[in-house]
């Protein structure tokens, strides 16, 4: 019974955390749509996930990783975009 | 004279017989005291590592299901990612297997059915992350079947510790069939475990959401091999006085106890 056991199994794991940021530490598609549903305003990750079509869990979840990285703020539940999302194209 | 000497010879013997006696008691003593606490140590021991079975073993029907934070598919995931919806944990033995592809691909052929129904699915197995991605690309490539849901890799078998996934007379190393339909509140409603040789039925685990919906929203209970559209179990009653009341309800009853109802 083969197992895939890459060798650089850290690398790609690191990797796999973020979908919503890619490697180069840029907002992945994923990440871009959510940050784009926020744009007009603080959201829950309810309402993320009703403006992009998202499962709950992928918003909650990406939501998380984008405040890791520092793209948005999160107060009383609700994410909020950054400075640094804001000047980010 | 010869008094003194018989006294003097018995005296003698009863001594050695009071010394070996005592040298005998004391040994035996000694070992009793020994098994006693060997015996004591050892029930301890395994009273601990009961204790320890117990805590990362076999989860029960209506407690929390163990929250985790893991790597899949779709990035890092915790459980309570998941509140507010329905869950169908599932773990399978080894990517790139026959039994766990037919299972995969019966899975996404009914997600849309467990979307309707307000539920997720999630996977898992001991496999890499790359080994979930290589293989459901294959699955997509080969049988033209995409896999929507979540794969977690959990290559420290911690969740599946969590979980009691690890049977070590099925194998010790993979995950047996395992699936746990944890509900919005992340309570544990129903467990299914099946070994390495035998493919689950998924539309039975979609007829057991089902049934646990319709509980949920009717308080009643469901009977042997129901479907949808069936009749439910009335609950019985608890008391005499609703005993007999019972047979006067309008109910299709077999007796005070088995009583059927059309939702």
């Amino acid at each position: 019974m083969q197992r895939l056991v890459p060798m650089h199994e850290e690398t790609l794991k690191e990797k796999s955390l973020m979908p919503c940021i890619s490697p180069d530490g840029k907002p992945t598609s994923t990440g871009a749509k959510m940050l784009q549903a926020i744009k007009e305003g603080a959201q829950t990750p309810e309402e993320v996930a009703q403006k992009t079509g998202l499962p709950l869990y992928r918003a909650r979840s990406g939501l998380r990783e984008l405040k890791e990285a520092q793209y948005l703020q999160e107060e009383a539940g609700k994410y909020q975009l950054t400075e640094k999302a804001q000047k980010t194209p | 004279m010869v008094l003194k000497g018989a006294a003097k010879s018995f005296l003698t013997i009863f001594g050695f017989f009071i010394v070996f006696s005592a040298f005998f008691l004391t040994k035996y003593i000694n070992k009793g005291i020994r098994i006693e606490i060997s015996a004591y140590t050892f029930w301890r021991k395994n009273m601990s590592v009961e204790a320890e079975k117990k805590e990362a073993g076999l989860p029960v029907l209506g407690q929390m299901a163990p929250d985790f934070e893991a790597v899949t598919t779709h990035g890092k995931l915790r459980l309570s990612d998941f509140r507010g919806s329905w869950v169908v944990l599932f773990s399978h033995p080894a990517d790139f297997t026959p039994v766990c592809t037919t299972e995969f691909i019966a899975f996404a052929q009914l997600y849309d059915e467990f979307k309707k129904r307000n539920a997720e699915l999630l996977g898992l197995s001991v496999d890499s992350v790359s080994s979930h991605i290589a293989w459901i690309r294959n699955i997509e490539e080969k049988m033209g079947v995409k896999i929507p849901f979540p794969i977690i890799a959990d290559l420290n078998k911690e969740v599946a510790a969590k979980y009691g996934m690890i049977h070590p007379e099925q194998s010790k190393t993979e995950t047996v069939r395992c699936v746990f339909i944890i509900d919005p509140e992340g309570k544990i409603r129903a467990m299914l475990y099946y070994p390495l040789t035998t493919g689950r039925n998924m539309r039975e685990i979609l007829r057991l959401l089902d049934a646990l919906q319709v509980t949920d929203k009717y308080k009643v209970a469901t009977p042997a091999n129901w479907q949808p559209g069936d009749p439910v179990v009335v609950p019985p009653p608890t008391t005499i006085e609703e005993a007999e009341e019972r047979l006067k309800q309008g109910y299709e009853c077999k007796d005070w106890y088995l009583c059927m109802k059309k939702l």
